[in-house]
């Protein structure tokens, strides 16, 4: 190795990853482990010591930084991915444990074609995120929430994102996120935004937006 | 806020965890969910040389009720897949109302309810419903399996009756019984942030009249006691909260139930939680008793 610096990456992917595992023992004298696991569609084996977190095994190790760390103790949200498809906190569960699993970070969320998501595009829509810190956990959060719940109303939206924090929007603009993400989704389904046309939904509706508006000032509420 | 370094172990079956936790006894703790331990880890509250991670324990996630045998999960089964199970809401309709009290969805993706009783964190919702209901823990060593009984299974804050060398592998709970009835509540400042104060109440009712009530605290009194009310309320009407006997037991519950001080309320504030949720809760249980008493005979005497 005359240049370790340049072939330090070749020199090592040539070892086997029992061998690398082993000297990276030596070397840092804290245990490794080699974890094979899909990120983003791209199943791959990283070698990194034990008492590493997926969240930083994601965003440090394998550069993916969309996934935020905040609280770093499973209070704020920040750092949600999907891990099988179900949505947990990144930095409350050990890099080594995602062995044979599949994480879907905010970045796998995309479509091939760039296409955002329709839960990233509401949020563009609705200006759901000012300084955008909290945004990937919100984002992969509400994705998983509507695949559960298509067409949430405006309180099951409030609860959906009870478990994130947000210090910047006053979160009126994300809760209004879920809702317009599940009339995108809607749209690109060939639908109409706002849900089946027929007469039920027509009643339903009629009864929700009759229920709960009330005229700007608020005098003619009582009438 | 990381982890110190540790030597990470990942059985495939739970014999070798069992062995693995043999060699390591003092100097290694279990990892299942790790919604409680990975934040004491990072917090550096909790450093054990060795984790020994149950997660790829094949089978293990089995969840199983009948109105015989009562509700049994296994280590891996986590809030969201007890919360979600039919069946387990059928026979101890209490386990679904209080895994929606725990925590936010994403943790309970994740968390696993065996793992959070042994846990033994005195402000979690489910010791408190296990001692309620009056589990079993089994555990398994090299040793061999024994059962712990909820009353014997908490030692203090966080700390439970395991030996360093014993994993828990399940827990049952008996099956709810006509006639009697459960409930749960608690205050939180957000909804799925700890509870200031909760309690968990069990009352049996008969002709409309309160038989037993027994009660558990979350984050007030000491962990797993049940506090048991049947003097001052035997004979409440499960049909009006404004009997007095609702009102003494409230004001028994402000003397004999101890609270703490923190950052998030003071002591006093605490004792006043106890009182109006113990009043709250009980008669909510008095009522769900009835209500079981009225759907028996509308199922047995259905049209099948």
């Amino acid at each position: 190795m005359t240049n370790p610096t340049h072939n330090g990456g070749r020199a090592l992917s040539r070892r086997t990853i029992a061998e690398q595992v082993e000297d990276l023992h030596a070397e840092t004298g804290e245990h490794h482990v080699a974890v094979t696991f899909t990120l983003n569609g791209v199943t791959q084996t990283v070698v990194l010591p034990s008492r590493t977190l997926a969240s930083d095994a994601i965003r440090h190790h394998l550069r993916q930084t969309g996934t935020h760390v905040g609280c770093e103790h499973g209070v704020c949200g920040a750092c949600t991915v999907l891990l099988d498809g179900k949505p947990v906190r990144s930095c409350l569960v050990l890099a080594a444990s995602l062995e044979g699993r599949s994480v879907t970070t905010v970045e796998g969320l995309v479509e091939p074609d760039g296409t955002l998501h329709p839960v990233q595009q509401a949020f563009v829509d609705c200006h759901g995120l000012q300084c955008g810190f909290c945004t990937p956990g919100f984002v992969t959060t509400i994705a998983a929430f509507l695949e559960e719940n298509p067409s949430p109303t405006h309180e099951e939206a409030t609860e959906a994102i009870a478990g994130n924090l947000c210090r910047c929007t006053g979160y009126q603009n994300i809760r209004a996120a879920v809702l317009r993400a599940a009339e995108i989704t809607r749209e690109r389904s060939g639908g109409s935004p706002l849900g089946p046309d027929d007469e039920a939904a027509r009643a339903s509706l009629d009864a929700k937006v009759r229920g709960t508006t009330a005229p700007v000032g608020g005098k003619a509420a009582r009438a | 806020m990381k982890p110190s370094p540790l030597t990470y172990h990942r059985p495939r079956s739970i014999d070798e965890a069992c062995e693995i936790l043999a060699g390591v006894a003092h100097e290694g703790k279990v990892l299942a969910g790790g919604q409680s331990l990975i934040p004491l880890l990072s917090m550096r509250l909790a450093a054990p040389a060795h984790l020994v991670d149950i997660g790829s324990v094949s089978r293990l996630d089995t969840v199983s009720a009948s109105p015989e045998l009562g509700v049994t999960f296994d280590a891996l089964a986590t809030h969201a897949a007890l919360e979600s199970d039919v069946s387990v809401a059928r026979v101890q309709p209490l386990l679904r109302r209080a895994l929606r009290l725990v925590a936010h969805p994403t943790i309970r993706n994740r968390g696993t309810t065996v793992g959070s009783i042994v846990h033994a964190d005195p402000s979690a919702e489910m010791p408190a419903v296990v001692s309620l209901l009056g589990g079993t823990v089994t555990v398994r060593s090299v040793r061999g399996v024994r059962e712990i009984r909820a009353d014997e299974l908490f030692a203090g804050p966080l700390e439970s009756t395991l030996e360093a060398d014993e994993i828990a592998t399940s827990v049952t709970v008996p099956a709810a019984r006509p006639g009697t009835g459960t409930a749960i509540d608690e205050i939180a400042r957000r909804h799925g942030d700890y509870a200031l104060v909760g309690v968990v109440a069990q009352v049996e009712v008969d002709a409309g009249a309160v038989v037993s009530a027994r009660m558990t605290y979350v984050s007030a009194g000491e962990l797993g006691k049940v506090v048991d009310y049947t003097d001052v309320l035997r004979g409440a009407s499960a049909h009006d909260d404004r009997d007095p006997l609702w009102q003494r037991m409230a004001e028994k519950a402000r003397d004999t139930v101890e609270t703490e001080a923190d950052i998030h309320a003071t002591d006093r504030y605490r004792s006043q939680l106890v009182a109006a949720l113990t009043g709250r809760v009980g008669f909510a249980a008095a009522r769900d008793a009835v209500l079981d008493d009225a759907r028996v005979p509308m199922q047995t005497g259905g049209k099948r």
